[in-house]
């Protein structure tokens, strides 16, 4: 073996070995992370914890289930609204567009994600809160669905542009419309990375607090319907860790584990459920 | 279809070989049309923010015009208010936590798309996933309550010993502040990164592997010669993704940055950013010019994430290769 | 396709739920300090009284002073007396007056970290706003050690901690350093947000006492019930009389009383430096907001009850949770207010 080969030989196993590094990283961050939390909050998960209201401070009993059922609630509605936005919006982009309509969205779509949640809030509320003068869980489910709108849209069009012509032009030249082709052929092809992103989506505002601050507001008790302010897992857990009461904070990082399984359960579902047994490309 | 033609439409955007009516006949037309109303409706959110945040800046922009941009102090009580120190902490926040992320990031991507076997890859990517969805609060509390005594204990400590004669690591070790800031920014980035270009590594078609590697290449030089390079438009929009999230998160950075409107050269002073201030001082801003001072912050980290992602797109564009698979920005 | 349109429908059906409407839904926003004690007061009224249901969300004090205004919630909660202006900006939306009402009183602390200090240290006036204003940069300064003859202090640079985010915290810290220092007054004045001259923000009475807790040679300012509940060492302040008074709820009671005597008729007052030899000298009240006029007749009756009862019985609770009560004469000053509500 030649001294250059034995070089990139080593290069290449070096080199593999060092992402297999960063990999470990990664995931030893997260595992830390849910190990903190399990170890910080996981005495206070218990059954009152996922069905009774939150009580005062000093009390004991309270739980956070009028958060939980918020918290779907809120990211049900929210998905509704952002997704199909997204993801339509994508198709248009990668399969009707011009280059510098789809130049122009993209953009838009990048500075719409960079927008601090903030601001995203105060937006939302003078639009969903001020006019009707009060809160509700339809203007948090816009104002997180806003957030979900960049990821959905851009990663959709990164994966449609991703499946190869000649499927689509196989599917046309057996005589299938574009829209037939498209959502019968193209999408299923890209599914996966589509699907990845809108639970990346769906992930990244499930833990947003500012947003709701504004426009779902909070409740210590039951909000019924759709209409009325709504208690939320990361506003609850923003109002408890601030406080200087070490069983709220307990159950803080409790509620931040809850919110972790949360959407670790919608992840399982949405891809059992929604599978199509995997991508023809691999 | 009286008046449909025998050519075979391209896939490309435009499909003016038939005539409206047949299209219009199998729904591709009114596919298109609703398709484009989705897709205009993003960019009209998005001035009608912009918008927003215009009228209701008004009183400030006409008192401080272009001197904000250049004007270090906020003083809400004296009514003087310059955005420096804020846009100076959002880029070096953004940036140390890129060149944190991004190397991190792609070298996982590339070990879960390419070496781990199938089912680990779909595991790990899973709880990798689940950091995505850690509610930013929490990162804050994990930053106040690990990071930080980290930082102040032994990293910062440490990097001043061995570098502390470059600018970047002068002055006393808090624990928080920019490097502080940029690590835990870093972490919470980090997910979008992998799971995007993991997925887009995923997706390149394996005969681009199996011919670098029938011409002689190691697995490290087929997977970054000619794999990376296929899915760098995928990997781009991933770390675009990544910049977003770093220049507009609020509560973890507010909790770790030590919030002083400091322009320092030294990676470990206390700093500000645009997102951090507008959080902590919007909801108890009591004067009106206060108030619009902190929604003109608003804007003009839209002006900055603006330059930032067309001069991003513009080194994408430079540096594209022939043959890659992406070619738009 | 179906599967999809079907598991929709089926999340749709269950996310929904449309429950009987049965207990009176009243909204506040405003003031965290008082949120331990609202919340006591509110779930105690609801089980009293379970036709009212009272949600209370601790938003912060200028947001609760703009959801009033803005008509988005029916009462507000503030740290700090509302200005003119924007007491005006409410009249002019409303066409009527918006009545402070004081609920609880509490104290702000010089919370401070030094390694191997355990005594409770004395500051004056003088040290105070001369560290928080960057001139005192050493514990050891005589300004600090002079007082404290007895510990002994280290040459070592003081780290200073401010709040961040705007609050009615620094709103009282500031109003009292207005009164006991010209310079201060000149230099940086009162407000709920400040351009400080030193030191590191934290968000929150929470993040300023972590900062204090984790960082050596640190001196912030939190509430009282943050100090005492996290262990870290808190000093006494010279009051107005020359007493050196750590913070306890009867010296914050003490600094009530004497306001009490010319409190103005809209309770808008503050109580800082107040006189008295057994007075803490930062001290305040906090107010609920409460619309002068109500459109719904339901909504008012719930609140004014809801009022009466938290300024009278409902002050049982205060000491546990470390807020001082009120005293008798402005209860019974503010039990004639609320008549006035309309």
């Amino acid at each position: 073996m030649n001294p250059r080969l034995r070089w990139r030989k080593f290069v290449s196993n070096f080199m593999l070995t060092m992402t297999g590094v960063c990999a470990v990283i990664a995931v030893s961050v997260l595992f830390f992370i849910l190990g903190y939390l399990v170890y910080h909050g996981g005495a206070s998960i218990n059954w009152n914890f996922f069905t009774k209201l939150p009580v005062p401070v000093g009390e004991l009993g309270g739980g956070m289930a009028n958060a939980i059922v918020g918290s779907a609630k809120l990211l049900l509605l929210a998905s509704l609204f952002g997704v199909p936005i997204g993801f339509l919006g994508g198709i248009y982009l990668a399969e009707f567009s011009g280059s510098s309509v789809a130049f122009v969205v993209r953009y838009a779509a990048d500075l719409l994600n960079g927008v601090p949640s903030i601001v995203i809030g105060i937006f939302a509320y003078a639009l969903t809160v001020l006019p009707f003068k009060h809160f509700s869980a339809f203007a948090g489910a816009f104002a997180l669905g806003l957030m979900m709108i960049p990821i959905t849209l851009r990663s959709t069009e990164e994966f449609l542009h991703g499946v190869p012509r000649a499927l689509r032009e196989g599917s046309m030249a057996l005589g299938a419309s574009k829209w037939r082709t498209i959502m019968s052929v193209v999408v299923p092809a890209a599914y996966r990375g589509i699907m990845t992103a809108i639970l990346l989506a769906l992930a990244r505002v499930a833990g947003e607090t500012a947003p709701l601050l504004f426009t779902a507001f909070g409740n210590r008790y039951w909000s019924h319907g759709l209409n009325e302010p709504t208690a939320s897992l990361p506003v609850m857990i923003f109002n408890y860790a601030i406080s200087p009461y070490e069983d709220w904070h307990r159950q803080a990082w409790a509620a931040g584990l809850v919110l972790l399984a949360l959407i670790l359960i919608v992840n399982i579902f949405a891809r059992a459920i929604l599978s199509r047994g995997g991508t023809v490309l691999r | 279809m009286a008046t449909s033609t025998t050519t075979v439409p391209s896939a490309g955007p435009t499909a003016g070989s038939r005539s409206f009516l047949s299209r219009l006949r199998e729904g591709d037309e009114i596919a298109r049309i609703i398709t484009f109303l989705f897709a205009a409706s993003v960019v009209l959110i998005t001035l009608l923010l912009v918008l927003q945040l215009w009228h209701d800046s008004s009183l400030a922009r006409h008192k401080f015009g272009l001197n904000f941009f250049v004007t270090q102090v906020w003083d809400p009580i004296a009514e003087e208010f310059g955005a420096l120190p804020f846009i100076y902490g959002t880029l070096v926040t953004a940036v140390v936590s890129l060149l944190l992320a991004v190397p991190l990031g792609i070298g996982a991507a590339i070990f879960l798309a390419e070496l781990a076997p199938q089912k680990i890859s779909d595991i790990l990517q899973f709880f990798i996933d689940l950091l995505a969805a850690v509610p930013s609060v929490i990162y804050g509390l994990l930053g106040v309550f690990i990071v930080v005594p980290l930082m102040r204990v032994y990293v910062e400590p440490a990097l001043k010993q061995s570098l502390g004669f470059l600018a970047l690591f002068k002055g006393p070790a808090y624990g928080v502040g920019f490097l502080t800031a940029g690590i835990v920014l870093a972490i919470m980035v980090i997910p979008y990164i992998i799971s995007v270009s993991r997925e887009v590594l995923l997706s390149v078609p394996r005969d681009q592997r199996e011919a670098a590697l029938a011409l002689g290449s190691t697995r490290w030089e087929s997977t970054w010669k000619v794999v990376v390079p296929f899915a760098r438009g995928g990997i781009m929009g991933s770390i675009f993704l990544a910049l977003a999230r770093a220049l507009g998160e609020t509560m973890a950075v507010t909790m770790v940055i030590g919030n002083s409107p400091i322009v320092s050269s030294s990676l470990l002073s206390p700093g500000y950013s645009i997102a951090a201030v507008i959080a902590n001082e919007f909801t108890e801003a009591t004067s009106q010019i206060h108030l619009q001072a902190l929604i003109e912050l608003g804007l003009v980290l839209f002006l900055l994430t603006f330059i930032l992602n067309g001069l991003a797109r513009l080194l994408l564009v430079l540096t594209a290769q022939k043959g890659s698979g992406m070619g738009h920005v | 396709m179906k599967r999809l349109a079907g598991l929709l429908l089926v999340v749709l059906a269950l996310g929904g739920i449309v429950l009987a409407q049965n207990a009176l839904l009243i909204n506040g926003a405003g003031a965290t300090f008082p949120n331990p004690i609202y919340s006591k007061w509110f779930d105690e009224y609801h089980k009293a009284n379970p036709s009212v249901a009272i949600n209370y969300q601790s938003v912060g004090s200028g947001a609760g002073i703009k959801q009033a205004t803005d008509g988005t919630v029916d009462f507000g909660a503030s740290d700090g007396p509302m200005s003119d202006e924007q007491l005006k900006a409410y009249s002019d939306k409303h066409g009527s007056g918006i009545l402070h009402f004081p609920t609880v009183l509490g104290a702000v602390v010089p919370t401070y970290n030094i390694p191997n200090v355990n005594a409770t240290l004395n500051f004056t006036p003088e040290a105070l706003a001369g560290i928080f204003l960057g001139r005192i940069t050493k514990w050891n300064d005589p300004a600090i050690a002079d007082v404290n003859k007895g510990v002994s202090l280290p040459a070592d640079e003081i780290v200073v901690v401010h709040r961040s985010d705007g609050s009615g915290t620094t709103y009282v810290f500031t109003d009292y350093l207005s009164k006991v220092s010209d310079d201060w007054k000149n230099k940086v004045s009162k407000g709920t947000s400040v351009n400080w001259p030193v030191g590191l923000g934290g968000k929150g009475n929470e993040g300023v006492t972590g900062l204090v807790k984790q960082t050596p040679n640190s001196i912030g300012y939190v509430e009282l019930i943050y100090a005492a509940n996290n262990g870290i060492a808190y000093g006494a302040v010279k009051n107005a009389d020359g007493v050196f008074m750590k913070a306890d709820l009867a010296g914050v009671s003490e600094a009530a009383a004497g306001a009490a005597k010319n409190m103005p008729d809209d309770f808008r007052v503050s109580i800082t430096n107040a006189p008295g030899k057994k007075a803490y000298p930062i001290s305040t009240f906090t107010w609920l907001l409460i619309p002068a006029k109500f459109s719904d007749a339901a909504k008012r009756d719930a609140l004014k009850n809801f009022l009466k009862w938290a300024i009278t019985d409902g002050q049982k609770f205060n000491e546990d949770l470390k807020y001082a009560k009120l005293p008798k004469e402005v209860v019974a000053k503010e039990l004639k207010a609320i008549g006035s509500i309309q």
